[in-house]
């Protein structure tokens, strides 16, 4: 056996570590009821709830690339001072209690909210549709794409890009041909964090948007009612969203970790 | 030397570890005082644990104030929350002395550690929550049909859900919800927020929200939830635990559940 340079009571507190994450995981293990388990998860509601959370996370996500990223380039090339309280509130939602994202985007877009009350003079209403489905889960989910290009665009600095310029380039043609390929794998990353934060999102929906069948009530939301009535339903569509989860973040980190090793 | 800073520092790790997982198992739990031990000369100690439905919360506090001021020694914890979530917790062994469900069918789920029978000690019924001043100006579950109206319910699959949807057959209508809530607490919030402009609530619910008002329902006793209380056999103080249940039944009891608006057992 190799001499390990790490201290045994690392080493002790790294197993700890590692219980206090992976116990719960097998938790829901221990109690899905396998016999049952197909005809849970495939069951019309399950599939309708799984249908929406697929769609909506990923117009989530493509809305967190067209605004998320040009924020994160932004954020890595500003030179003000506000830059720091501008990237704190950014980042806020990645630490937020969700039910407090779910208020504030009540009185940002329902019908009393600060712009949800001049929509609805409109008519426009935004409570209770799979549009407010959408902004919960955009709101919650861009915050990684921002932090992802942001630290991507500092690391490698604006020195090919002012070359690019130099040569005539256009500030749009140096975007596309020059920093954004460059920022291939973060953005990568970026996308595959945000898709996962956006399926599972839950407190801000619950309170923001509703939970009706199909165009509010996502899979969490879904898991959240089952929970209420069949238990062994829940945990079955848990371990769905358990293994996406799971997938998501072996297949996002694996190129950070290696162009870091 | 080396060696035994690492032990201690595992064994800390261990003990952390412990004391961490202990809360967490009963986290719906009050630390249970074991005065019993420490003061011997002192009356003896009860501390009883009250498992009861959400919509209990406000008059079963009070309850437990008066019974203790009665009772010198015993110490009254309540959990309060979803009634399937406290039977869920029964059935994983949380030590409740009592369980009060707002519904029969959660106190079925728990029926394993029932002791005795249990009883209906009241009743509730829908109602519907509008807006302070009833923008909307509505009288009655007809008035949900309109288009204009944004009516949200519970979940057909929850109790509060069932009723509606037995009221509105009774009615013989048919309202098409913006959104069908896992529990009544979140159709109450909707209606307070201003995003809903009616959802149906229990009776007893309207009280305890601020910015609604509720509108009565005529002929809402056609979907009526009885609740049941029972002493459970996973506490330990099943002496106390009866003298409870007795007493949320008593005159004194169902005075205070009546000024809640809860409806009498019977």
């Amino acid at each position: 056996m190799t001499r390990s340079p790490v201290p045994r009571w690392v080493a002790a507190l790294a197993v700890a570590a590692a219980v206090l994450v992976v116990l719960p995981v097998a938790g829901i293990l221990a109690r899905v009821d396998w016999s049952e388990f197909g005809s849970q998860v495939t069951s019309p509601g399950a599939l309708t709830a799984l249908g929406l959370s697929l769609r909506t996370a990923v117009v989530a996500t493509a809305g967190c690339l067209l605004l998320g990223v040009p924020l994160g380039y932004a954020l890595a090339v500003m030179r003000s001072r506000w830059r720091s309280v501008l990237r704190a509130v950014v980042l806020a939602p990645l630490v937020l209690p969700p039910v407090v994202g779910g208020l504030a985007l009540l009185y940002a877009f329902g019908r009393r909210g600060l712009l949800g009350s001049v929509f609805n003079h409109f008519g426009i209403t935004v409570a209770f549709t799979t549009t407010a489905v959408i902004i919960a889960q955009t709101f919650v989910a861009m915050p990684f794409m921002v932090l992802t290009t942001e630290s991507a665009v500092a690391a490698r600095g604006t020195r090919q890009e002012a070359i690019a310029r130099m040569y005539g380039a256009s500030r749009s043609r140096t975007l596309w041909t020059v920093t954004l390929p460059a920022l291939g794998p973060a953005l990568g990353a970026g996308t595959v964090l945000s898709f996962a934060r956006a399926i599972g999102e839950f407190g801000a929906t619950l309170t923001f948007a509703g939970s009706l069948e199909g165009v509010t009530r996502t899979a969490p939301l879904e898991i959240y009612l089952q929970r209420e009535i069949e238990p062994g339903a829940a945990v079955a569509l848990s371990l769905v969203l358990l293994i996406v989860a799971v997938a998501v973040v072996a297949v996002a980190y694996r190129p950070l970790t290696r162009a870091a090793s | 030397m080396k060696r035994r800073i690492a032990a201690s520092l595992i064994l800390g790790t261990a003990l952390t570890l412990a004391a961490c997982s202990t809360p967490a198992e009963n986290d719906s739990q009050a630390p249970r005082p074991s005065a019993t031990a420490t003061s011997p000369v002192a009356v003896e100690q009860v501390s009883l644990d009250v498992f009861a439905a959400a919509s209990l919360t406000d008059v079963f506090t009070q309850l437990g104030s008066e019974f203790e001021a009665a009772h010198p020694g015993v110490t009254v914890t309540f959990t309060f929350g979803g009634s399937s979530d406290l039977s869920a917790q029964i059935n994983e062994l949380a030590p409740a002395d009592v369980f009060a469900s707002a519904n029969e069918k959660q106190m079925e789920v728990a029926s394993d550690h029932v002791v005795g029978e249990p009883q209906i000690f009241t009743q509730n019924m829908l109602t519907i929550a509008v807006g302070s001043g009833n923008p909307k100006h509505i009288a009655s579950l007809a008035d949900l049909t309109s288009k204009d109206v944004v009516t949200v319910i519970c979940a057909e699959q929850v109790p509060c859900g069932s009723a509606a949807l037995k009221l509105f057959e009774a009615e013989g209508i048919s309202v098409t919800p913006a959104s069908e809530e896992a529990n009544v607490t979140d159709v109450l919030g909707k209606v307070a927020a201003g995003e809903a402009d009616a959802g149906l609530v229990y009776v007893t619910d309207i009280n305890r929200a601020q910015g609604v008002e509720g509108v009565a329902i005529e002929g809402a006793d056609a979907a009526i939830n009885r609740y049941p209380i029972a002493v459970m056999d996973t506490g330990d103080a099943a002496d106390a635990a009866a003298t409870f249940v007795a007493f949320v039944q008593s005159a004194r009891g169902q005075e205070l559940l009546a000024d809640a608006g809860f409806l009498p057992a019977s």
